[in-house]
């Protein structure tokens, strides 16, 4: 099989699969002068109601995931839009942008004149960046150097019998060929924690797993009333689900069977290549969100009602689990591994259409979302109060493994 | 003919994508195409059916992993579910 690509290579030694510039609105006050930027110049940028907090853990989880995003791969330069007053430090967030040798501006509307004469000096800047980034050589990229974020959202039935298993096929596929995968969405691997406990490479990636899922296993009863993270509800058990055990291989079967090589922070970087988890929330905007601040290239996103979710900076490719759905939501569903369901494809057929389409997106083919514009954003509400209570808990139990 | 989906090569379940009705035959599909196996007993549609005799006290794979412990003889054709599979984290709802 071909992996090459054409891409573009930037200073810290990735490579883009896109060339984007990046208009980063640092507070949401100012999404509305980044959204006239964007529109009017062709960059990208993701409006989000964040920026300004009094919890410290949050405050930074949101400078790290808009750095994330400036450090991303796919984009080539970066515009950081600030209002001036706001608690997430644009000039934090620049520093650590302009650290990796990327092109970086910032404006800030409080000084720069207001809105509308902001967004005018705005416009300009992205312009001579963009003719810069034409400028620029391609050059030849790998599979192997790719980095794939793997999803679900809006599941159905079907989900955990042909677009999971399926994308676990092509994610076997990607994994052999050197490149990495990530795995999250925590709380949907509780009850499946010995299936990837066996999977972990190392004793350090199995105790972090195990005490990652522990924890969310923890949050869970106390959230829910029912247990529902534990057990599983009669609902499922209707639907033909036995097991936990059942229920969360459904979901994780997307990272297919190689081992576990690490376990990150939310918007993390992986260091190693193979199949990686991060800790993520199961909302699979701020899941996908995660993924994308760590660099991820693009989002393999399985469903089976649909969803129209993108991301400013990588392509997510939606997968739906059924021929159905594939057709009536013809703008938002890129693939379908419905063929599955009465025989016409098998599973590994299907793995190797969606590694296919993984090699069109890498060489610049458009999926659904990046041609209608979709970029979603959300980071995880992490309270530390929440934190708190999770530990005094744990402390309660005995159990001090997660204890600083 | 109705379809059941296997997942992997190793597993000794496949679910069912219609209702199966007591002695008809179902087509496997998923890992592979082509295998029939007779029907032994109704099976709902998102059910599982056994792809081989089970022992009790087996385990029962599905996505190539262990989903759970056979907790009596299981035949050929039979409906796996929680009267006859449960699984090894111990806490379940009942």
């Amino acid at each position: 099989m071909n992996t090459t690509f054409k891409g573009f290579r930037r200073k810290d030694g990735g490579i883009g699969i896109r060339n984007h510039v990046l208009v980063l609105p640092t507070v949401s006050c100012v999404n509305r002068v980044a959204l006239d930027v964007a529109m009017k110049t062709g960059a990208m940028t993701f409006s989000h109601p964040y920026g300004c907090t009094f919890d410290a853990i949050e405050n930074t989880t949101t400078e790290d995931t808009f750095i994330g995003h400036g450090l991303h791969p796919n984009v080539g330069a970066v515009l950081v839009l600030s209002l001036g007053c706001e608690t997430a430090s644009a000039q934090r967030i620049a520093d650590a942008i302009a650290k990796s040798g990327k092109p970086v501006e910032t404006l800030v509307v409080q000084l720069g004149g207001g809105a509308r004469a902001t967004g005018q000096t705005g416009i300009a800047r992205v312009r001579a960046f963009q003719e810069a980034l034409e400028k620029e050589p391609q050059d030849d990229g790998d599979l192997s150097e790719l980095l794939i974020g793997l999803e679900c959202g809006s599941s159905d039935a079907f989900s955990g019998l042909t677009a999971n298993p399926a994308v676990g096929e092509a994610a076997d596929i990607i994994v052999g060929y050197g490149g990495t995968v990530i795995l999250s969405e925590i709380t949907e691997m509780v009850g499946a924690e010995h299936a990837l406990w066996k999977r972990g490479k190392t004793e350090e990636v199995q105790r972090k797993l195990m005490a990652l899922i522990k924890e969310y296993e923890i949050e869970l009863s106390m959230t829910t009333e029912d247990d529902s993270g534990i057990f599983i509800s009669p609902g499922n058990i209707k639907g033909g689900l036995t097991t936990i055990e059942e229920k969360s291989l459904g979901c994780i079967h997307k990272a297919g069977t190689t081992p576990v090589v690490q376990v990150v922070g939310y918007g993390e970087r992986p260091t190693e290549k193979g199949v990686v988890i991060m800790d993520t929330p199961g909302f699979d905007i701020s899941s996908v969100t995660g993924k994308v601040s760590a660099g991820a290239h693009m989002v393999l996103f399985t469903t089976g009602k649909g969803t129209p979710t993108g991301s400013a900076v990588a392509p997510v490719a939606k997968i739906s689990s059924n021929n159905e759905i594939f057709r009536s939501l013809a703008d938002d569903i890129d693939l379908s591994a419905g063929d599955i369901l009465d025989g016409s494809k098998t599973l590994p057929q299907v793995g190797l259409e969606i590694v296919d389409l993984v090699m069109r997106i890498a060489r610049g083919s458009e999926v659904k979302a990046e041609y209608f514009n979709v970029q979603e954003f959300a980071i995880p509400n992490v309270s530390v109060l929440r934190k708190e209570v999770i530990h005094r808990k744990l402390a309660e139990l005995n159990d001090l493994r997660f204890m600083k | 003919m109705t379809s059941a989906i296997q997942i992997r090569n190793t597993d000794t379940v496949a679910t069912a994508v219609g209702d199966l009705a007591q002695g008809e035959m179902v087509q496997i599909t998923g890992a592979r195409t082509g295998a029939e196996i007779a029907v032994a007993e109704a099976i709902p549609r998102g059910h599982k059916i056994a792809l081989r005799d089970i022992a009790e006290g087996e385990h029962i794979l599905k996505y190539g992993e262990v989903i759970g412990m056979a907790t009596s003889d299981i035949a050929a054709g039979q409906w796996v579910h929680v009267h006859n599979c449960r699984g090894l984290k111990a806490r379940r709802h009942e």
